[in-house]
């Protein structure tokens, strides 16, 4: 008698367990929640987290609730192989994350292999460049954001010789090929090349390295943290050259944490809340009534990329991994048609994303666009 | 010339807020055979109580400073004496070891868990402007820090070898026993070492957050530093500490700018095993003998 009760209750949760699935997707979130990437992928994590309670509220994806498990990689490729392999043992529709290039670079052949499209925050130009059909970008490789820096340098900051800083991880590496490159077809010299660690603390060194260079601009590429640092130690040591980034020196995370010395500030960033575009404004505002801070560019990631997969698997009526990443390849969704993506956004064959961009300048303690750049492809 | 003077001022600077750490490193050492392999820990967690009582208290940033400097002194001297150290050194200094890389842990994690995992902005409690001396640009903040940590130091050395009772936790270091013989109240001695070396951590946590922003993680450079600066300098001196510290601020700072960033870190370490093998005692410390 007790052996049927037992069993009967089993096959009842079972079977409960299995109705649950189905009624759920699962895309979990691998991503940096400590070590180096924390302001990364925290902020990659909320934005995606928000858009996630957007649908679900809205009864989710083809009726199906979002579930999303949130591991934390500690910034470490080796964990981020591990958490992914994790996250692929469940069963996922889609992988969200992570952000840090080098940890992208050693989990995605795991997503790859899985056939499982990955939503990544990660910028180094070569993450699209190795043939996997189910990487996709959430905002431009380097390829695209450099010769747009470029520019930016030769045209607007008028220098004619720039001082280099960066990270020497995979981020700052790619960066820095494809920098250089770029530099030397507008015949701007390269008068310092400043090596610096992730997670370093101390930069005094590095910046006197940078002041004795006597360069027209400062080009700092590093990560979010470090980049304030390097921003106050600038400061410190009266750095009177314009300090120029990409993405990172700019956002907003790094503007509350280095303080007044953010002030002044200027570079090319792909995403940013402040865009004067009334959808990323709303989100921007939504994003700092739930998490009490304002978001920068990595939410923008997290949250359209939910919305991206949202459309996509509509406009297949189905959940279909494989077709998810060949429809995904060449298609444009406008904001008309998914207003979650904020900004048209056009994915290309090899998963690179291709939108409008932005010119920016720290003023008081905020991000100021002081130009819209078109797409590359229009 | 310029370049020279600002790295020279910035790892004196840094160098200073080392040799706090470690000060208060062989001040444990020698009044009660304490390594505490927390030190690290102890400089990061000060700058989260201040930032906490900001937080959550709503205190202005003078108000929250004194606060964390209060707090540090109960949490990281009193209970850290009575909670680990007086139960574990009965049992010896290596499970008191033991125990002091099991509260760094504690300690990191704790703050990572319960606070943030992200790097925080700390207030500076100087401006941030620049001065010129002779025509070279030197950062202010580099002078505060150093004018900060050199009269901590010399009110330090001026209690324990001027007034009474620094003189009485000094015998309490060189002779327990006798001191304990000679009416010293060396249980009470002990207790302000703790509370020295609290009052030490805060004063560098305060110092270095500003620049190096407050993080669960930064315990574990500077705990290593102070270590090294305490062995290098001399590990029963106190005035080795602060040489200890200084040494390994200027070092790191000129190999970084004149040889390799990346090994920067390496150095320190280089110094250390030079120092253990050639001079162990350290460069200001004493030939100890022990007993067999």
């Amino acid at each position: 008698m007790k052996a049927r009760h037992v069993a009967s209750l089993l096959t009842g949760v079972l079977v409960l367990g299995a109705a649950q699935a189905q009624q759920t997707v699962n895309m979990p979130i691998v991503i940096e929640l400590s070590g180096a990437g924390a302001v990364s992928g925290t902020n990659f994590r909320d934005g995606a987290l928000m858009a996630i309670d957007e649908v679900n509220a809205k009864g989710g994806i083809l009726g199906r609730r979002i579930s999303s498990p949130v591991t934390d990689t500690q910034s470490n490729p080796g964990i981020s192989r591990a958490q992914v392999q994790k996250a692929i043992d469940s069963d996922p529709y889609v992988i969200l994350g992570p952000v840090f290039s080098g940890s992208v670079k050693v989990n995605m052949v795991l997503a790859q292999q899985a056939e499982i499209p990955q939503f990544t925050g990660a910028e180094a130009a070569d993450i699209t460049q190795m043939g996997n059909d189910y990487i996709f970008r959430t905002s431009f490789g380097q390829q695209v954001s450099m010769p747009k820096m470029a520019n930016f340098i030769r045209d607007d900051i008028k220098a004619k010789s720039v001082a280099f800083l960066w990270v020497n991880n995979d981020f700052g590496k790619g960066g820095r090929d494809a920098f250089f490159k770029e530099m030397a077809a507008r015949n701007i010299k390269i008068v310092a090349d400043v090596s610096t660690e992730s997670g370093q603390v101390d930069f005094a060194a590095d910046i006197v390295k940078v002041k004795a260079a006597n360069a027209d601009a400062v080009f700092i590429y590093t990560n979010e943290e470090e980049c304030a640092r390097v921003l106050r130690e600038a400061r410190k040591q009266g750095v009177k050259v314009p300090l120029i980034g990409e993405t990172t020196l700019i956002g907003q995370k790094v503007i509350d944490l280095a303080g007044e010395a953010a002030n002044g500030a200027k570079g090319h960033v792909a995403l940013t809340a402040d865009a004067p575009i009334p959808a990323v404004l709303a989100f921007r505002d939504n994003f700092q009534k739930r998490f009490k801070y304002l978001p920068d560019h990595n939410g923008i990631k997290g949250y359209t990329a939910i919305y991206a997969v949202k459309h996509v698997t509509e406009k297949m009526g189905k959940f279909d991994r494989k077709l998810l990443a060949k429809t995904l390849h060449g298609l444009t969704i406008k904001p008309e048609q998914e207003p979650g993506v904020l900004m048209e956004a056009t994915w290309d064959a090899k998963g690179d994303i291709d939108r409008i961009s932005f010119l920016v300048e720290v003023v008081d303690g905020k991000q100021k666009v002081v130009q819209i750049l078109p797409k590359l492809g229009k | 010339m310029a370049d020279f003077l600002q790295l020279a001022l910035s790892g004196v600077a840094t160098g200073g807020i080392y040799a706090l750490a470690a000060i208060g490193f062989v001040l444990l050492w020698q009044t009660s055979q304490t390594i505490n392999f927390a030190q690290g820990e102890f400089v990061m967690l000060p700058a989260f109580f201040v930032l906490a009582a900001m937080k959550f208290g709503g205190l202005s940033f003078p108000m929250a400073l004194l606060v964390g400097l209060l707090v540090a002194l109960l949490v990281l001297g009193l209970l850290f004496k009575r909670l680990v150290v007086d139960p574990m050194l009965r049992h010896g200094v290596l499970p008191l070891v033991i125990s002091t890389l099991a509260l760094a842990i504690f300690l990191k994690e704790s703050v990572k868990e319960f606070y943030a995992a992200e790097a925080q902005a700390f207030p500076a409690v100087w401006a941030t402007t620049d001065l010129s001396i002779g025509g070279t640009v030197v950062s202010a903040q580099s002078l505060v820090i150093i004018a900060v940590a050199v009269s901590a130091v010399a009110l330090l050395q001026y209690f324990l070898g001027a007034t009474r009772t620094g003189r009485q936790m000094q015998a309490t270091a060189q002779n327990p026993a006798l001191a304990r013989i000679l009416g010293i109240p060396v249980e009470r001695m002990i207790l302000y070492t703790f509370l020295i070396n609290a009052a030490l951590v805060a004063l560098a946590s305060f110092l270095i957050s500003p620049i190096y922003l407050a993080k669960f993680t930064n315990g574990e450079t500077l705990g290593l530093v102070a270590f090294v600066a305490a062995i290098v300098g001399g590990f029963n001196q106190v005035r080795g500490a602060i040489l200890g510290g200084l040494l390994v601020g200027v070092i790191d700072n000129f190999v970084a700018a004149y040889w390799s960033s990346q090994y920067r870190a390496a150095i320190p370490l280089f110094l250390l095993i030079a120092v253990i093998l050639w001079r162990p005692q350290g460069l200001l410390g004493r030939a100890e003998e022990r007993t067999v």
